[in-house]
């Protein structure tokens, strides 16, 4: 459905994404996951036709965004981060407004925004002007401009952002039935979010994309073997060189904090492998002192924390 | 065509949803109404004192043309009326939509930015219309108690259509290059009134240039209309000031979207 391949785009000199490549399929939710200023909303913002890009393409139903903007647009619904609302026009006579500039006619419109009104349930607000409504309000008056000509595809720029904890149930509630239908991007830089919306994360930092996959998987492809700590008595930089000797270990750091001569290690492993007993052994047969061993699990918020500081070691 | 049409009913109803519209229909009609009634009873006071002046040499009263006394320096005066209060109407149109985000929905929606651009200016045009429309409230008194003739005071209306066309054109532009209605509004007015009283240079320097800088003038073109005579001259001096300005809106908004601006 959205196909987008080495997309960059530069502001001046600043380039906000660098060769940025990725696929959505049909009736997929995709999150895209990243810090403020990762480029999220220049990715969005291409994808919609807002702005063109510096170099590369992007496809959305099979029409070229630069080239066939106009076809592209008609299938896209996009709620930017602040809804594009008309304050001095009601709720009914915006939406109607929207549905006509999207190109739906006469009778098909009037059911259109009356289906979407019913969706995100803003009927009872039809009548009022739209600056005299709460955030929540409208944030969903937002959501029902982007759905109300039936798009094929939905881009949402950080939809839950504002809104009270119920509303953000709610919001994420109905994105989540909007599935299937319609293909959806949404961003956002809440992980719990992406966990609970998303079959799909892309995450993006600094204008590149560091990772994609389900969030299960990524959860278990960087950690969902384990991080073990240690605390170890014993020199830090031969304790470091013999844990790394072991086969399976990617990675240690010490944190000194251990107290006397003891520190403690953070080792990472590659993927499913208990190497617990390996590194007790070597431990112990050095003549150290073994203190502690455990592992740990990394939440989705490690693995993101991890993958936006680290990036080079996602690499490999 | 609907994409236009959508544009420009929202723009219109947007006009007369919000005070502005009223607020600069009032005060254009309440100083143009001031200035008809100085014109006028200055008008009639000539008129009287002339008829008192054949009745003591025992002559016919003469016949005052009414046209030239009075409608001509009102066209006049509804110009430069015009000419302050036409920045306020264009100062919103992209510059709201910017500052409020609104742009973004017009911008990735399946409409040109040409439909987008015709759809704010014809709107603008509309209200400037019902402006002028008004004024004729005026007229009306003149039909009243003279003779007055219809050709030119249709031709100064003409007149003052297109020359306040040219205004709003760059009023637009001036909108679409910042967010700030102020900003738009101050800057589309310095524009105008530079090409107002450029043809008063035309005096100082060389009688060549003179006739070039004569010739840019706004109003330079509008004496010929206020006098009752249509030349495509002026008609097509107007109307490429309108393009110009179009041309420029359009250009300005096709680089704030390369420059990824607002």
């Amino acid at each position: 459905m959205i196909e987008v391949r080495h997309l960059s785009r530069n502001f001046g000199t600043v380039k906000a994404i660098e060769d940025v490549t990725f696929d959505v399929r049909k009736g997929e939710i995709v999150g895209f996951l990243g810090p403020n200023g990762a480029g999220k909303t220049t990715t969005m913002r291409i994808l919609t036709g807002y702005i063109p890009a510096t170099s590369g393409t992007a496809k959305v139903a099979g029409f070229d965004v630069q080239e066939q903007s106009l076809e592209v647009r008609k299938r896209i619904g996009y709620m930017p981060e602040n809804p594009p609302l008309y304050g001095d026009m009601t709720v009914e006579s915006y939406l109607h407004f929207v549905a006509k500039i999207k190109g739906v006619d006469g009778k098909l419109r009037k059911r259109n925004v009356e289906k979407v009104m019913e969706q995100v349930e803003i009927k009872d607000v039809r009548h009022r002007l739209i600056r005299t409504l709460s955030k929540g309000y409208k944030q969903r008056v937002g959501l029902a401009q982007a759905l109300v000509h039936d798009p094929e595809v939905l881009i949402l720029d950080e939809p839950t952002i504002g809104l009270d904890p119920k509303q953000i149930r709610e919001v994420r509630t109905l994105i989540k039935n909007l599935a299937g239908e319609h293909t959806v991007i949404l961003s956002t830089h809440i992980l719990p979010e992406v966990s609970m919306t998303c079959e799909r994360v892309i995450i993006i930092n600094k204008g590149r994309i560091v990772a994609e996959d389900t969030p299960d998987n990524l959860t278990a492809r960087l950690a969902g073997s384990q991080r073990v700590v240690m605390e170890v008595e014993g020199p830090v930089d031969s304790v470091i060189s013999a844990l790394r000797a072991v086969p399976g270990v990617m990675s240690v750091t010490a944190d000194r904090a251990g107290g006397d001569s003891r520190s403690v290690f953070t080792v990472e492993t590659s993927v499913g492998k208990d190497l617990r007993k390996e590194l007790a052994r070597t431990v112990v047969e050095k003549g150290w002192g073994l203190y502690e061993l455990r592992t740990v699990e990394m939440s989705l918020e490690d693995v993101f924390l991890h993958l936006v500081t680290q990036e080079e070691e996602v690499g490999n | 065509m609907r994409n236009f049409a959508a544009i420009l009913e929202r723009e219109v109803r947007s006009y007369f949803l919000s005070p502005l519209a009223y607020v600069v229909i009032f005060f254009f009609l309440a100083v143009s109404g001031i200035f008809f009634y100085l014109i006028l009873s200055n008008f009639v006071e000539i008129c009287i004192r002339a008829t008192m002046q054949a009745q003591m040499y025992q002559m016919m009263p003469p016949k005052l043309n009414v046209n030239m006394m009075a409608i001509r320096p009102m066209l006049h005066n509804m110009a430069l009326f015009a000419l302050f209060f036409l920045p306020l109407v264009t100062m919103k149109l992209y510059a709201e939509e910017k500052k409020s985000g609104t742009i973004e929905l017009l911008m990735t929606s399946p409409v040109t930015d040409g439909q987008v651009m015709l759809g704010k200016y014809t709107a603008s045009l509309v209200l400037y219309l019902v402006m002028l429309a008004l004024t004729f409230v005026y007229m009306i008194f003149i039909y009243a108690y003279g003779e007055p003739e219809t050709g030119p005071i249709l031709s100064g209306y003409l007149g003052l259509f297109l020359l306040g066309a040219a205004y709003l054109a760059f009023g637009l532009f001036f909108s679409s290059l910042t967010e700030n209605q102020i900003i738009a509004a101050a800057s589309t007015f310095a524009f105008i009134l530079v090409f107002w009283a450029i043809g008063w240079i035309s005096d100082f320097v060389s009688p060549r240039i003179g006739r070039v800088l004569a010739y840019f003038s706004l109003i330079e073109h509008f004496d010929d209309f206020a006098r009752g005579v249509i030349d495509t001259k002026h008609i097509v001096f107007y109307l490429s000031f309108v393009f110009f300005g179009l041309f420029l809106t359009y250009l300005s908004i096709q680089s704030a979207r390369w420059r990824g601006a607002k």
